[in-house]
């Protein structure tokens, strides 16, 4: 009885302690608002650009008073934040508080940002702003996609990296030699698929811990795309890595919506690729037969196998697949846009893409949602660079990744990998 | 937990006959115990069958694949992956290649010209040069012929300290990505107190090396507490972790109001005052770093720690089983905190050393892959110290050798990251090598399960 209620008190002390920390976060980002952007906020309006400058509708830009709007946005947040700490909020409030206090910062921000002397009255555009977004979560949605079906299935995938890697060099190689970019695309997916095989190979045969596999992957594709780019691409740059890149393709009537269209339906195949392979994961793991497979083996693999799942030939496919995947969004760095490799060029984004994933508590949408939040402070850090805001855009840049550190401790609450992830499959 | 802090780090009381001297447990070829799954720590021959002859025994690790003869063949098969990959990557052994049929032979001996003239280049850069040898006997300087191996020390130094911390983690149950944003946050505060503090002579360098051991050690400390109060993967607060201090430390050396050089566009900051510098010993110019001695050191430290300390046995049982450590009564979370911080600041004491000793200022030059690289050492040297020195001292011979095979070959450095690839590869993979150089069964070599799931 005593040990009952002492367990039953530390599980709502863990809770009470968990709302508290998020609740102090939340104050903490309104106070910033209140205290930082609205006092410091220059006289004037922010304004908000609604069209790209080229586009040939007219959109009314929006202008807002940037002091007061600061004000009212931290008040908000501090009052969600109290809700937070004394209310026992349903789980979709939690998470739309999260989203809340973030945008109302950002907001913020923007406003104080576009307010001060160094901006020259160039306005805040949205729809710009909102394109880079997309351009760059690309890779990061593919690549924690990559991440959460090796997973799903019960093998951790920490060559997202190197996939992504490979996956650029080769569709740039491939694209630049023959001359077709359509094969670049598919060289490229094919490299990510390679790079998902040997993992499978060395981790469900060869029963290699897989983190560490992961990481000596991302190591050797380093010094091998280094070295051929060295040996190779450098000398015959003309040949071997001069590639052209994929052009927009405007959705018809789609497109022209105002706002919306420039935003989501006028951009390269990379971006429609991505979107198809977003609802094909998420409905494929969560709505079919071969989902409920997947996500058996990655629970518990020995029941899946009793009844007659074949484990690790569900665990190949994935990785295999997955690895596709992210190939393709190693091949949208090159011929997606630069159209030529250089060395390391992924730089970390496939260790983003997994912090996207696990931000994303292994879900499809929740990973592509973490991804897009990374790619937002991208195209952000790029457009306060852009008007030479005087905040470093290093420190800016630490953000996403001092939010996902705070996401992992809690602020969350607990995340939990698919039980069986990591473990090799070992018929007894 | 200040007591126990102040207790475990790189004693210097141990420098007197440090790391490789130590015999026993931690010989790669002695141990084939598990290095994970503990064992009597002091007891070298555990693994050795009894009442046999030492052919016996030879003929047993051959064959079985001892972990010392699986790392000696993966290091062969990676050389020769390296090989091939350098051959066909050759415009003259192609071209050679292209009338195979005609003429066999000559494209066989172009491709062996091609490998040999990479790797003895590699050699000559990184262990000796047969030439400076004659010229030594002709009236050349005698010292010439010890200075490649003076570079391989000089590269091998801020990999044994990364390689230890990775190394350290490891035997903890733990997986530390972040040496990488220690190595910054040690090389930030060593940099830092070495040029805007004046101190005298040797205190100053010392000031720096402790100053250095604490910024890693900080960070460490985070990921340590974080993982125990709230169960934050270590892995990924690690990869965070990096990028927040990668952008840190690009903020930094770009203020000048903070370590950037006055006057200066470039990210680097002012050179570090010479009382903080870390001397180089043992006569004229091919000389050891102090930092290369500071470094076995701390593999000494590291080795009393864990074969001969109750916090070791502690680091030691946390990580072969953590539910039977808490039945035990250890608190499992304090000794994460504590691994995580001395894994911390043995790779923080490497940015201090790389500093203090090598490039005198904090840059994007000085900052290097040690932090990925310390975990491919570990990982070869098997988590232990000695196996870390060694290791070490083998990547930082491809490192040395590849510059020089880089400016007389024109074989690109970065052959060696694939050749480094491989061999920690092949070595994670005994069923493998076992399978490739067909030897019998496979026998636990405590390369498995050192880091678990998402969920352990």
């Amino acid at each position: 009885m005593t040990a009952l209620a002492t367990v039953t008190s530390a599980r709502s002390a863990v809770t009470v302690h968990r709302r508290l920390i998020a609740a102090t976060v939340f104050v903490v980002f309104g106070l910033i608002d209140i205290l930082v952007f609205g006092l410091f906020a220059h006289k004037g309006d922010a304004t908000f650009a609604l069209a790209l400058p080229t586009s040939p509708v007219h959109v009314p830009s929006i202008h807002a008073p940037a002091a007061p709007v600061s004000y009212i946005l931290g008040a908000a947040s501090i009052l969600i934040g109290v809700a937070r700490a004394t209310i026992d909020e349903p789980a979709w409030a939690k998470r739309l508080s999260i989203g809340a206090v973030l945008l109302f910062f950002v907001i913020s921000l923007l406003c104080w940002a576009d307010t001060g002397a160094w901006a020259n009255d160039i306005p805040v555009n949205v729809v710009s702003l909102l394109q880079n977004t997309l351009t760059a979560s690309i890779p990061l949605i593919l690549g924690a996609l990559a991440g959460c079906m090796g997973e799903r299935s019960g093998v951790i995938n920490i060559a997202i990296e190197g996939q992504l890697l490979l996956g650029a060099f080769t569709a740039a190689v491939v694209a630049s030699a023959v001359g077709v970019l359509w094969l670049g695309l598919i060289g490229g997916s094919l490299a990510g698929g390679l790079v998902g095989l040997v993992l499978a190979l060395f981790a469900i045969r060869w029963l290699v811990d897989q983190i560490i596999l992961g990481v000596v992957l991302n190591v050797l594709i380093s010094g091998l795309t280094g070295y051929l780019y060295d040996r190779l691409l450098v000398p015959k740059a003309n040949t071997y890595n001069n590639a052209s890149t994929f052009s927009a393709i405007k959705i018809p009537g789609l497109g022209s919506i105002p706002i919306l269209g420039p935003i989501f339906f006028d951009s390269t195949i990379f971006l429609y690729i991505t979107y198809a392979a977003i609802i094909a994961v998420q409905v494929g793991l969560f709505r079919t037969r071969w989902g409920l497979r997947v996500r058996a083996v990655g629970e518990h693999p020995t029941a899946a196998d009793t009844v007659g799942i074949k484990v690790n030939g569900i665990r190949y496919g994935n990785l295999i697949m997955g690895g596709m995947l992210a190939g393709i969004g190693g091949a949208y760095l090159t011929i997606g846009s630069v159209g030529t490799f250089s060395k390391d060029m992924s730089s970390g984004l496939g260790y983003i893409a997994l912090a996207a994933m696990i931000f994303g508590r292994w879900s499809p949408l929740g990973a592509t949602a973490a991804a897009l939040l990374f790619g937002f402070t991208e195209a952000l850090q790029s457009f306060m660079g852009s008007i030479t805001v005087p905040i470093s855009p290093f420190l800016l840049g630490t953000l996403p990744y001092v939010a996902t550190i705070i996401a992992v401790a809690g602020l969350v609450g607990k995340v939990r990998a698919p039980a069986a992830d990591g473990k090799p499959y070992v018929r007894a | 937990m200040s007591d126990d802090v102040s207790g475990p780090p790189p004693a210097p009381g141990q420098g007197s006959s440090p790391g490789p001297a130590q015999p026993g447990p931690d010989s790669p070829g002695t141990s084939t115990g598990a290095a994970v799954t503990t064992g009597p720590p002091a007891d070298g021959s555990t693994g050795a069958p009894k009442g046999q002859g030492v052919n016996r025994i030879i003929i047993d690790a051959v064959t079985q694949g001892s972990p010392a003869v699986v790392t000696a063949l993966a290091i062969f098969a990676a050389l020769f992956v390296g090989g091939l990959l350098i051959a066909f990557s050759d415009p003259t052994v192609l071209h050679a290649w292209a009338s195979f049929f005609s003429d066999p032979g000559a494209a066989i001996s172009a491709a062996w010209d091609s490998v040999a003239a990479a790797y003895s280049a590699l050699f000559e850069g990184a262990i000796f040069n047969p030439h400076t040898i004659a010229a030594a006997f002709h009236g050349g300087s005698v010292g010439a012929i010890f200075y490649p191996l003076s570079q391989t020390a000089s590269q091998a130094t801020p990999l044994v300290l990364t390689g230890l911390s990775v190394a350290l983690a490891f035997r903890a149950g733990l997986f530390n990505i972040g040496a990488a944003s220690q190595w910054i946050g040690g090389a930030i505060v060593a940099t830092y107190l070495g040029f805007a503090v004046s101190l005298p002579l040797v205190i100053h360098a010392i000031v720096c090396l402790i100053g250095g051991f604490a910024g890693g050690a900080v960070l460490g400390w985070l990921v340590g507490e974080l993982k125990a109060r709230t169960g934050a993967h270590e892995v990924i607060v690690t990869i965070m972790l990096n990028y927040v201090m990668y952008n840190f430390l690009s903020y930094l050396l770009g203020t000048p109001t903070a370590l950037q050089l006055p006057h200066q566009s470039n990210l680097i900051s002012p050179t570090i005052a010479s009382s903080a510098q870390l001397p180089h010993v043992g006569g004229p110019p091919p000389q050891v770093g102090v930092g290369f001695l500071v470094a076995l050191a701390a593999a000494g430290g590291m080795w009393w720690l864990l074969a001969r300390s109750t916090t070791g046995f502690q680091f030691r049982t946390v990580g072969a089983n953590p539910s039977a450590a808490r039945t035990a009564g250890m608190s499992v979370g304090r000794t994460w905190v504590l691994a995580m911080l001395l894994a911390g600041g043995l790779a923080g004491l490497s940015g201090a050393v790389t500093t203090q000793g090598t490039f005198y200022s904090l840059n994007f030059q000085s900052y290097g892959t040690y932090g990925i690289d310390g975990i491919t050492v570990a990982l070869l040297g098997r988590a232990k110290p000695l196996g870390v020195v060694l290791a070490a001292l083998l990547f930082g011979a491809l490192d040395a050798g590849s510059t020089i095979m880089q400016a007389t070959t024109s074989v690109p450095v970065d052959i060696t990251e694939v050749i480094q690839g491989l061999i920690v590869l092949f070595v994670a993979a005994p069923p493998l090598i076992r399978a490739v150089f067909r030897l019998r069964q496979a026998r636990a070599t405590g390369m498995e399960a050192v880091a678990k799931g998402w969920n352990g």
